[in-house]
């Protein structure tokens, strides 16, 4: 899949084991010592066939990613929004500039005059203000940043 | 801050496991052997990472057009600022409602400050179910909503994930 292509909608190529598999990873995933053969174990698979499943998962991007997801504010990071409005014939240009920063930890567009809206994600707060206007000086274009000022509800999980 | 004492080791675990955990029989034993750290004191410390909140779960990462969620929508309101938590706790309390947070206004370009994702398998039915939770929003808090857009995304550009530096 090229960065810049509409994904595709692959789900009609995932089987029953893979759909299940994916929603038991979505929850929460055992610290033994073997949490593979403990996952399979639930399905009824083996290790070997989680194992290789998740890595062909992984490899065709149904899966973006396998491993804790953290929230860097608790131990002195930030997560912080960001949108810029980009002109159309600029767009791909744009993007790829944006995406060379390694603070930027995914990247959409959408639909709207702001077309297109990122996360910065960075080790100390001051660091998103600072990427910002990195990437306002690479890009010659604004960045509106968007703070999260309050959390009502995160739940990552979606049924596969 | 990350850099001394025993934050150092949570922000080295973050710095081995941003990344993805690695696919072996005992990935744990192995983000251990690659910390210097024994197994149970990765362990131990994942778990109090867990508790404090600096690890929200572990598992997969669904990319959710692959998984035929093909519609993502970022909606937006524009809701007065003294019932703005009230209807933040109730949007973010609906099933369809995946992530829901309050964020400054950027005036006069951007008036909304209440941003709810809702994920499906259509624009269609995302904009039902939209339509759906407007009407509801008004019957239960009358005139807060002042206006509201919905942004469809119409490409992933980049979805890496966390990537802080190994530097200390």
């Amino acid at each position: 899949m090229s960065a810049r292509s509409r994904p595709a909608d692959v789900s009609g190529a995932l089987d029953d084991t893979d759909r299940a598999l994916i929603n038991v990873l979505q929850g929460d995933f055992p610290l033994s010592r073997h949490p593979f053969a403990d996952v399979g174990a639930r399905l009824g698979l083996e290790e070997a066939d989680v194992l290789a499943r998740l890595r062909r998962l992984l490899d065709a991007r149904v899966l973006t990613r396998f491993g804790p997801m953290f929230q860097i504010e608790r131990i002195g990071g930030a997560f912080c929004l960001a949108a810029m409005r980009i002109p159309e014939e600029r767009f791909g240009q744009v993007a790829e500039r944006v995406n060379e920063f390694a603070e930027v930890a995914h990247n959409y567009r959408r639909d709207h005059a702001l077309n297109m809206w990122f996360v910065l994600a960075t080790e100390r707060p001051e660091g998103v203000a600072d990427c910002a206007r990195r990437i306002e000086a690479a890009t010659g274009l604004p960045v509106f940043l968007f703070p999260k000022e309050r959390e009502y509800f995160v739940e990552m999980k979606l049924e596969a | 801050m990350m850099s001394t004492g025993a934050d150092e080791l949570d922000r080295r675990i973050v710095v081995a496991t941003q990344g993805g955990l690695p696919l072996v029989s005992d990935p744990w034993g192995a983000v251990a052997a690659e910390l210097g750290i024994s197994a149970d004191e990765l362990v131990g410390r994942v778990e109090s990472m867990l508790e404090r909140g600096v690890i929200r779960r572990i598992g997969a990462v669904p990319n959710h057009y692959a998984i035929g969620y093909t519609a993502n929508g970022m909606s937006v309101w524009d809701v007065a600022d003294e019932t703005v938590d009230a209807v933040g706790e109730w949007l973010g309390a609906l099933p369809a409602v995946t992530h829901c947070y309050r964020r400054p206004r950027r005036l006069p370009d951007w008036t909304y400050n209440l941003f709810a994702m809702v994920h499906g398998r259509s624009r269609e039915a995302v904009r039902d179910q939209l339509e759906e939770i407007a009407a509801r929003l008004e019957a239960r808090f009358p005139g807060a909503c002042r206006a509201r857009d919905v942004l469809f995304s119409s490409a992933i550009l980049k979805k890496t994930g966390l990537r802080i530096g190994a530097a200390a």
